[in-house]
Order: structure tokens, then C-alpha cells, then sequence
């Protein structure tokens, strides 16, 4: 039976926050700008599709679109283009072993603040009255999408929660501190949308679950060492680059949007070999060190090899 | 409270409303670091008055303005009655509460200390001991700041000097420090405390607009056409205004007031702060230097906030931001033209008036939580505005 594909729902649910956002929460942002950037990770996706003779699915780029709308804020619509064609183009161009390693919007706003001043991500601007609105929301991504990676997000909900909590009982701080922490929509969106995202995420279980809790330690250490914003999006683009090794030392089986009844451009697409024929001989020896140090991950050696045998010249 | 902040370095200049007798003065405040003499300084209080004056929501009439300003500044996290102060401080006794005197400063009419404590129950103790009352709970919350290795600074009125120095009011204390934290320790404010206290927060910085990163940020309704009456009594229309957005918010944000490049405004409620006091607020990028120009690289941001503890359960933690849009929250009076003539044109326009006057009665109406019945009364649009009271079967046949 084909299945429900959870990115239609993903972004109808993207969809409901930025409606409501922009109606309800005075966002610092325009419908037009909104649309703009929406139009623009689309388009990027569309230009990316041709240059790497791929087919064009619109779906991911339009929940990349969607959550640049709703996280980054600039006053210039250049940047708001820019960071659409950054989260798209580092899709197609920042790759390791056919997976991309970054999550596309995380790697736009950490690049785009990296390089300037004048953008900025606004993580108190969801407030905490709608949340278990958002929170609803949010968990049927988890329902439709049950067969997929929800345990990172399990996994992150958990780790966070402790790191937030035991802080404040260290400190000796009402628990309504680590609740109002918790409670936050830009959070939620995180947690749910962006950390999930199966493409970027580790293959094996134990690998998700080693990156969601490396994630909320590094949250931790943005946050409350470094006194910095938006810990949790910083961290989460140090630990990416994390995610090859951790599916050296846990391989797992590869996702693919296919499964779930996705038609999009797949993870082991032909042309992977096309543009980054370097990477071939390097997989290979990564491939066959960990078939012998752990031979009980047999399936993703054979999908790891049946498709480069496909993609042989 | 005005926050100079720019890098890792804040200038915080600490205003306060105090009305009482300055022997019952007395401040506590978290800070992150060790503080030296050379950090602390005294402002002169024009330079908050300047910058209230500046930053204030006023009134726009036509094209023209009408400077209104009026708001003191809320004094900032805990204001204690003390008796006098002892003639001496029994260094043991403090050392075996687990209190460190780190430092001892006078500084103009104020006795300064820094402390540092181990615990909590101690430093409650101390402070208690050394005629500060402390508010029962704080010393939970004095436990958090301790385990965090934030250290206190504590500030009384040194009766001898304010007397010597003939001033009627307590001026500003100003704090230098280097640290990566950009917040405000507001929950000692919050212990206890009667009602919702209420702040303003000027922040001077670099890039842009200032925000909190754990509250909603929103700005102030601003543009909306009010009636002419409330240029008589804007203070109670502003004050009204604004606990009707905070309870429309259920007191869960901060507003946003003021947002301006400091090098200009459009229009100016009061004129722009020259370089020197820019400097002597702390901004220390400005050079004061007649021709340096430096005027253009401060962006203020005013933000006003009433906070209790349910409502704000944690500190006020701040980002600046790359926004540069300008901001202010303004109400717009239009004068009627009240000329006699009976041509078409007047006809219309009498017309008209009476749904502009009826439009900007509702606004008020919503704006202050008013009732726009009396709000009609004031405007004097009682009479002409019977018949929207009356049915609209009531009007068909007569």
C-alpha cells in the first residue's frame, strides 16, 4: 500500500505555525517576504535540479522554505533569497556518502549569521500561549510519520529536558524555569522539523540517539557556557558534521524518501558518482573497515553496494 | 535602566523612582563578574531624563508633534527599608556566614560593596544582619545566582555624603562590566512582592534593535488616529493603554516602544543626545569629538515591561538584533476643519467627520479599555451619536 507521505504533512503543518505567526504573533516578517522566501527555496531547488540532472520535487524545498520563514529575520530581501539558495544549495553540494550532511535551513541561518550582522533568529517571539496548539501540531508529524526517524526526536525531547531541569534543580530554581524554557515554539519547530530531519540524521538507531544527546549537550554549552542564542540550532550544525563518523562507527540502513511513498530525487541517486567521483574509493575502504568491524549491519553494506554497482561506468 | 551594550561589554546605568527617605534606600543586584572603584560611576539624572524625554510615546498633531513624556523609571530589583548603618562590619562574622567582602567602595552618595557568598542562607543572613530587608524566598533565589558564581552588588545612601553633596533625589549608578551574559536578574524583584513591578530597559547599541530571547518582544499599537481630547490627558490615556496591551497580552510580553537610529528622528519629541552624553551613558564606541560622526553607530531601543513571577517565571534574557527599522509608538490627532460653509463639499465632509470621529472613539476605546460610551461623552459626539444606539427598526419610520 502506498503510503501517506509525511512531508505533505510536515508542510501543511508549517504552513498552519506561519499563519499563525503571522496573523496572530506580530512576526517581524511580511506575507510578501514570507511567500518570497518560499518562492525562492523552490526555485533554488528547481535551478540545483537542473544543474545535477535530477528530477524536481518541490516538497523539500518547500518545508525549507517554510522554515526560513519562519526562523530567520533579516531587513534585507537579498539575504532572505540568499539564505534560500544557501539552505538548497548545501543539499546538493555539502554531501558525504550520498547523504547531505547538514539539515538545509539549519545550515542557511548558522551560515548567513556566521557571515553577517544584519540577520538574526528570534526564539522568544513564539511565546508560550499557543503552545500546546503548536504541540499538537507537531506530535502528528509524529503519527503520520511513525515509520520514520521519530526517535531522534524522542531521543532530543528527552536529553534536553534533563539538561534544562537538572540545571535548574542544580541551581536549586523553581521548575517553572525549565517549563517556560520548554515551553517554546521555536523549540517545538526545532525538535520536530528540523532535527528530525531523516536525511541528515545518523542511519542507525544508536547513532540517532548518540546525535540527539550530543546535540542538547552542545545546546548546553552554547547556552549556558557561552551565553549564546539559539543554542540548540548552533549545536545542532556542529554535531552534522559529527554524522559521518557516527555512521562509520554505527552503520545503520540508509533512509530514503522512496519508503514512504515519496517520489523525489532518492538517497543513492545515479548521478551522485557524476559530481563527486573522488568520493567513490574513499566509501569504499569506509565501507568495507566497518563491514569488518561490525558485520552485523549487513543491510546498509548491501544497499551501500548495490547501489554503487548500479552506478558503475 | 539603561543597558550600554556592545560586544561582551555592558554599561549598565541604574535609575530609580525612589521617593522615600534615601537613609531607606538600598539596592541588591546579581552581577556577573567582580567589580572594581574604577567601574562604578555616577550619572547625572538628566541623562535618563534626556533619553526618557527622546524615547517616549507621544502625540502627532497633523504634521506636527507634541513632546510628551512622563514616565519615571521603576526602581530595579530590590529596594529594602534599613535602619542605620552599624559603625562596624565584623569581617569573622561575615566570613563564617560564607559572605566575602570582595570590595568596599563610597562612590558619590552611595556606600558600595561587593559581595560573594558560598551560601545562600548565609548571604540572607548578612544582608539581614546588616539592615537590608530581605523579602522571605529570597534566598532560594539568592542560592541560584550564588551557584552560577555571579556576585552581588550591594548599594546604600551614605547619609554623610548625600548630604554634603545637597542633592533632593538619588542619582543613577553606573556599572561597567565585560561579560557574555545579556540579562537582567529580575527575580529578586518578583520574590514576594506586592504587584506586578513595572521596568523600562534603554538599550544603546550597535547593530540594531534589542529583544529578549525567552519573552515575546512585541511593539507597542502605534499610528492610531485618537481623539483630540487626548492631548489633555495623555498621561492617563498612555498609562490606560498600556495595562489594557499588557492584559490583552496576559502579561506575558515586553513592549517594544522605541526603536531609532540615534543619528536622526522624524519627529524629534526632544533633541537627539549629544555625543557627550551618549558618552557619559556608557557608550564608549562613540567618540565625543565634534566631527567624528559617531552619533550614526547608536541604534536605542525602549522597552517596557510589567513583570510578576507567575507571568515571568525566569531573568530577562537579551539578543541585539540586526534590525534597524525604525520605531515609535505614536497616536495621530487630526484637528477638524471648523470653518461655516454650506456647499456639497462641506456637506460630505461633515459627513465623513462624524464616522472619523466615531472611528477614532473606538479606537481609543480599544486601545485603553475605555468604555466608548464615555469616551462619545468626552468627544461630545453624545448627541449626534444617539441614533447608532438606537435599533435599526427604531429609525425606519419615523
Amino acid at each position: 500500500m502506498k503510503r501517506f507521505d509525511p512531508r505533505l504533512y510536515q508542510i501543511g503543518a508549517l504552513t498552519l505555525l506561519l499563519l499563525y505567526g503571522l496573523t496572530a504573533l506580530d512576526f517581524d516578517t511580511t506575507w510578501v517576504r514570507a511567500a518570497l522566501v518560499i518562492g525562492a527555496a523552490i526555485g533554488a531547488q528547481w535551478i540545483c535540479s537542473r544543474m545535477w540532472s535530477v528530477k524536481f520535487d518541490p516538497r523539500s524545498a518547500a518545508i525549507s522554505g517554510l522554515s526560513l520563514a519562519l526562523l530567520l529575520r533579516t531587513n534585507s530581501v537579498l539575504l532572505l533569497v540568499a539564505g534560500a539558495a544557501l539552505a538548497i544549495g548545501s543539499k546538493f553540494v555539502i554531501r558525504w556518502r550520498g547523504k547531505h550532511i547538514f539539515n538545509p535551513t539549519n545550515f542557511a541561518i548558522i551560515a548567513m549569521m556566521l557571515a553577517t550582522p544584519r540577520v538574526w533568529v528570534s526564539p522568544g517571539q513564539w511565546g508560550n500561549v499557543a503552545f500546546f496548539g503548536f504541540l499538537i501540531t507537531c506530535l502528528g508529524g509524529l503519527v503520520v510519520n511513525r515509520a520514520s526517524r521519530s526517535d531522534v526526536t524522542y531521543a532530543f525531547i528527552v536529553a534536553w529536558s534533563a539538561v534544562l531541569i537538572g540545571r535548574s534543580l542544580w541551581l536549586g530554581e523553581p521548575l517553572s524555569i525549565p517549563l517556560h524554557r520548554l515551553e517554546n515554539g521555536a523549540l517545538l519547530l526545532f525538535t520536530f522539523f528540523m532535527i528530525s530531519d531523516p536525511k541528515t540524521t545518523p542511519d542507525s538507531r544508536a547513532g540517532r540517539i548518540l546525535y540527539a544527546v550530543l546535540v542538547a549537550l552542545g545546546a548546553r554549552y552554547v547556552q549556558f557556557k557561552l551565553f549564546h542564542t539559539n543554542g540548540v540550532l548552533w549545536s545542532l550544525a556542529a554535531c552534522s558534521l559529527l554524522v559521518p563518523a557516527i555512521d562509520v562507527l554505527l552503520p545503520g540502513d540508509r533512509y530514503t524518501w522512496k519508503q514512504n511513498g515519496g517520489s523525489s530525487w532518492s538517497v543513492s541517486p545515479p548521478w551522485r558518482w557524476h559530481f563527486a567521483p573522488g568520493l567513490l574509493p574513499r566509501m569504499r575502504s569506509a565501507a568495507s573497515m566497518s563491514r569488518r568491524a561490525t558485520p552485523k549491519f549487513s543491510i546498509a553494506h548491501r544497499r551501500w553496494r548495490s547501489s554503487a554497482t548500479a552506478t558503475a561506468p | 535602566m539603561a543597558l550600554v551594550r556592545d560586544g561582551d561589554r555592558t554599561v549598565m546605568t541604574m535609575a530609580n523612582d525612589f521617593h522615600g527617605e534615601p537613609r531607606d534606600f538600598a539596592i541588591v543586584i546579581p552581577v556577573p563578574t567582580l567589580i572594581s572603584r574604577g567601574q562604578i560611576h555616577i550619572a547625572d539624572k538628566a541623562l535618563i531624563d534626556h533619553l526618557d524625554a527622546y524615547s517616549a510615546p507621544r502625540l502627532v498633531e497633523y504634521f506636527d508633534y507634541d513632546p510628551c513624556r512622563m514616565y519615571a523609571l521603576d526602581r530595579m530589583p530590590m529596594s529594602a527599608p534599613m535602619n542605620a548603618q552599624k559603625a562596624s562590619q565584623e569581617e569573622s562574622r561575615t566570613r563564617s556566614l560564607g559572605v566575602t567582602i570582595e570590595a568596599r567602595y563610597t562612590v558619590g552618595e552611595y556606600d558600595i560593596l561587593i559581595l560573594s557568598a558560598t551560601q545562600s542562607n548565609g548571604l540572607e543572613t548578612w544582608l539581614r544582619e546588616n539592615d537590608y530587608t530581605i523579602p522571605p524566598g529570597a534566598s532560594t533565589v539568592l542560592a541560584s545566582y550564588i551557584r552560577q558564581n555571579m556576585k552581588f552588588f550591594v548599594a546604600k545612601v551614605n547619609l554623610g555624603e548625600h548630604e554634603k553633596l545637597g542633592y533632593s533625589y538619588l542619582r543613577p549608578i553606573q556599572v561597567a562590566y565585560e561579560s557574555p551574559k545579556f540579562m537582567l536578574p529580575v527575580r529578586l524583584g518578583t520574590v514576594n512582592a506586592a504587584g506586578p513591578q513595572e521596568l523600562f530597559v534603554y538599550a544603546l547599541t550597535r547593530k540594531g534593535r534589542v529583544e529578549a530571547t525567552n519573552y515575546r518582544t512585541i511593539k507597542l499599537p502605534s499610528d492610531v488616529d485618537v481623539p483630540l481630547y487626548v492631548r489633555e490627558e495623555f498621561t492617563p490615556f498612555y498609562k490606560s493603554l498600556f495595562t489594557e496591551q499588557v492584559r490583552k497580552e496576559n502579561m506575558s510580553t515586553l513592549f517594544t516602544e522605541y526603536a531609532w537610529d540615534m543619528n536622526w528622528c522624524d519627529p524629534c519629541a526632544a533633541d537627539p543626545l549629544s555625543r557627550q552624553e551618549l558618552r557619559d551613558l556608557g557608550v564608549f564606541w562613540v567618540s565625543n569629538e565634534p566631527n567624528s560622526g559617531g552619533a550614526s553607530e547608536v541604534f536605542l531601543t525602549r522597552l517596557h515591561v510589567r513583570y510578576d513571577r507567575e507571568h515571568f517565571p525566569e531573568d530577562l534574557v537579551f539578543q541585539e538584533t540586526g534590525d534597524r527599522q525604525n520605531f515609535q509608538a505614536r497616536y495621530v490627532l487630526h484637528h477638524p476643519w471648523t470653518g461655516s460653509s454650506d456647499c456639497e463639499a462641506a456637506k460630505t465632509y461633515k459627513a465623513s467627520l462624524r464616522q472619523r470621529q466615531e472611528k477614532e472613539a473606538r479606537n481609543l476605546a480599544s486601545l485603553t479599555g475605555w468604555n466608548v460610551n464615555d469616551v462619545r461623552r468626552k468627544m461630545n459626539l453624545a448627541s449626534s451619536d444617539a441614533t447608532s444606539d438606537k435599533k435599526w427598526w427604531q429609525t425606519i419610520w419615523q
